[in-house]
C-alpha cells in the first residue's frame, strides 16, 4: 500500500498534516502523538516580528464548531529559527512554515529568510479573517493573490510555495487561479469563515474582536465544495481542510481533489485525532483495495 | 506529562439542584496533578458540543488514583455531563496548566473563594494542611444560604473557616473579602490565595497590593484546547502597554498566576 504523496514538491509519507494555528509548533502534542508519523507539520502563522494577538475573549463555541480571533499571536521568525526549528528537525516529518505579513514587503522579507532555512515548504497565509491588514487586502481577488504570490516567488526560489486561500469570497476559483498564475506550487483551502456570535444577555458580540473565523465540522461541506471547485479550475495540487474529524471526512476531501489534508480544530478537542485519521485512511484503502492513495485524488464523479 | 484517558465514573453525587460531584478513576492524572491544575472533559464522543469543558480539580486521592471534580450544570456541555452514569467512561485530558498554587510553609495564609470558584481551593487547603504547619484561614462567599456548599469539608482543612452570604441568610452578611479586610488589620497574613468571580479577584488583588502581601489567583478565560496550542485563553500581562500589549495564556502560564503579573 502506498500512502506517500507529493504535495507541490513536498514529500509526505501520508496525506495527513495539521492546520496552522491549531498545533502550535508541535510541542504541545508530543504527550499525545508521535510527530514522526505525521505527513507534515504546518507551523503556527509566523511573522517577521513577534505579534501579540487580539484582546480576549478570543474563542467561543458554536454549533458543531468554534469561532476564533487569535490575531496571529506568534513569537516571530527569529524565535522560530532559534528555538522551534532546531527542535522540529529532530522529527522525521516535513516542516511547512505558515508565513504571515501586513504588507507585500513583509511577506517578501520573511520569505527571503524562509528560502534559506532547512524547511520543506512555505504556506503563504493570505486568508486570516482576524487581522485588519494583509490578508483581507490581498487574499480575496485574483489580482491581489497573483501579485503577492509573484513577488514572493521571486525570492522563494528553492522551496515549494503553497498559498492558503480564504473562503470569504464569491468565487473561490478566482484567488486560486491568481495563486497558480503567480507561480504557486499548490493551494491550501479553506481558512476559516468570517463569522459572529452574540451574547444575548449583554447584547454584544462574544469575541472582543466582534467577528472571528468559524472552524470545525460546521464548515466541512462548504470546504469540500470549494476544494472540488478549485480542483476543476487549477492544475496545481490542493491541500484540503475544513472540519475534518474522521477518516470519512478526510476521504471526502481527497475524492474532491485534495492531494493532502489538514486537520485543524479537531486537534483542539482530540489531540490524537491525526493518528486516528492516518490509520483510518489505511483502513479505507484496505476496504476498497486501493494500492496507492493518489489513485483516489479527485476521483469523485458528479451525478 | 499530559494524558488523555477514559476515566471510569465510580461515584456521582448531586450536591445541589444544579451542582454535581463526580469521582473518577484517573491514576495517570492524579499522580502528577498539583493543586490548581485542571482537566478538560469531552462530554460525549460527538461533534456537538464541539469543545471540551475545562473543569477544576476538587480533590484527589493519590493512593487510590481517584480524582474528584465538581461542576455546575449551566449549558449544553455540563447538562450532558451531568447525565453520565456511574460505570461509564469519561474522556478526560489532564493535568493541565503549569501555573499552580504554591504549597509551602506560610505563617498565616488566607484562602478566599466565591461561588463555584471555591472548588479548586479544597485540594489546595488540604495539601497545605497535611504538608505544612501553615495557619490556614479560609473565606468563602456565597450568594445566599441555598448556595452554601462544602462547609464541612472546608472546615476540616482549615484552622478557621469564615462563610459569608450576600444577603446574610447564612454566616456573615456581605462579601468574603470584607471579612478578610477586617482580619488583615489585626493579623499578619503572609499570602492570599484566591479563586472566584472576577470582581472578587480584582478586590483581592487590590487589597494584597495595599497591604503588600503575596497573592496568587486562579483565572478563567474562554478556552478551547487547554494545551497551549490555540492561544485562545489570553490574559494580559501587567507589563503590557497600550501600544504593545503582551498576552500569556490561562492554560499555559496559569491558571494560577501571581496576581501582580497579570491584568484582569
Amino acid at each position: 500500500m502506498n500512502t506517500n504523496v507529493n504535495l507541490a514538491g513536498i514529500k509526505m509519507k501520508n496525506p495527513v498534516t495539521v492546520a496552522s494555528g491549531t498545533f502550535g509548533y508541535g510541542r504541545e502534542f508530543t504527550d499525545f502523538i508521535d510527530l514522526n508519523k505525521l505527513g507534515a507539520i504546518i507551523t503556527k502563522g509566523t511573522s517577521l516580528k513577534p505579534r501579540s494577538g487580539n484582546k480576549p475573549p478570543r474563542v467561543c463555541e458554536t454549533s458543531s464548531g468554534m469561532l476564533n480571533s487569535i490575531g496571529l499571536q506568534n513569537p516571530g521568525l527569529e524565535f522560530f529559527m532559534q528555538y522551534d526549528l532546531p527542535w522540529l528537525k529532530k522529527y522525521d516529518t516535513a516542516i511547512i512554515v505558515n508565513a504571515i505579513g501586513n504588507t507585500i514587503e513583509e511577506y517578501v522579507e520573511l520569505c527571503k529568510v524562509l528560502n534559506t532555512l532547512d524547511i520543506d515548504g512555505v504556506e503563504l497565509n493570505l486568508s486570516c479573517p482576524n487581522v485588519k491588514k494583509g490578508c483581507l487586502a490581498f487574499g480575496t481577488t485574483y489580482e491581489g493573490v497573483k501579485t503577492v504570490t509573484q513577488e514572493v516567488r521571486k525570492v522563494l526560489t528553492s522551496k515549494p510555495l503553497i498559498v492558503k486561500l480564504t473562503p470569504n469570497v464569491t468565487d473561490i476559483t478566482q484567488p486560486a487561479k491568481g495563486a497558480q498564475e503567480g507561480g504557486a506550487d499548490g493551494v491550501s483551502l479553506i481558512n476559516t469563515l468570517l463569522a459572529m456570535s452574540i451574547d444575548i444577555h449583554k447584547k454584544k458580540p462574544i469575541l472582543a474582536n466582534n467577528t472571528g473565523g468559524l472552524s470545525g465540522p460546521a464548515i466541512k461541506p462548504v470546504a469540500v465544495r470549494m476544494v472540488y471547485q478549485v480542483a476543476q479550475a487549477v492544475n496545481i495540487p490542493i491541500l484540503g481542510m475544513g472540519g475534518i474529524m474522521t477518516k470519512e471526512d478526510a476521504i471526502e476531501f481527497i475524492l474532491a481533489g485534495a492531494t493532502a489534508i489538514s486537520i485543524g480544530a479537531g486537534n483542539l478537542v482530540k489531540p490524537n485525532i491525526s493518528m486516528e485519521i492516518i490509520k483510518g485512511i489505511e483502513e479505507y484503502m484496505n476496504l476498497y483495495n486501493i494500492k496507492d492513495i493518489n489513485e483516489i485524488t479527485g476521483a469523485v464523479t458528479m451525478n | 506529562m499530559k494524558v488523555n484517558i477514559n476515566a471510569k465514573l465510580i461515584k456521582k453525587e448531586q450536591l445541589k439542584n444544579d451542582i454535581y460531584k463526580f469521582s473518577v478513576q484517573a491514576p495517570e492524572i492524579v499522580k502528577q496533578a498539583k493543586p490548581g491544575n485542571f482537566i478538560e472533559i469531552r462530554v460525549q464522543d460527538q461533534v456537538q458540543p464541539f469543545l471540551r469543558r475545562p473543569i477544576s480539580i476538587y480533590n484527589m486521592e493519590k493512593e487510590k488514583g481517584i480524582l474528584e471534580f465538581i461542576f455546575q450544570e449551566k449549558g449544553i456541555g455540563t447538562q450532558i455531563l451531568s447525565k453520565r452514569e456511574v460505570g461509564e467512561e469519561i474522556d478526560i485530558i489532564g493535568p493541565l496548566g503549569y501555573g499552580t498554587f504554591g504549597i509551602k510553609e506560610y505563617k498565616n495564609v488566607s484562602i478566599i473563594g466565591g461561588g463555584i470558584g471555591v472548588f479548586p481551593l479544597y485540594e489546595l487547603a488540604k495539601n497545605l494542611k497535611s504538608q505544612t504547619k501553615s495557619h490556614i484561614n479560609i473565606y468563602l462567599g456565597y450568594r445566599n444560604k441555598d448556595c452554601v456548599i462544602l462547609e464541612e469539608e472546608f472546615k476540616k482543612v482549615s484552622d478557621k473557616l469564615n462563610i459569608t452570604t450576600d444577603d446574610g441568610s447564612y454566616g456573615t452578611k456581605g462579601f468574603a473579602i470584607d471579612l478578610l479586610k477586617e482580619d488583615i488589620k489585626n493579623q499578619e497574613i503572609d499570602s492570599i490565595l484566591a479563586c472566584g468571580p472576577l470582581p472578587m479577584l480584582r478586590a483581592v488583588k487590590e487589597l494584597a497590593k495595599q497591604c503588600n502581601i503575596e497573592c496568587q489567583v486562579s483565572l478563567e478565560e474562554k478556552m478551547a484546547c487547554g494545551l497551549g496550542a490555540c492561544l485562545g485563553c489570553a490574559v494580559k500581562t501587567s507589563r503590557s502597554s497600550k501600544e504593545s500589549p503582551e498576552y500569556w495564556h490561562v492554560c499555559k502560564a496559569g491558571p494560577v498566576f501571581n496576581a501582580f503579573d497579570v491584568d484582569f
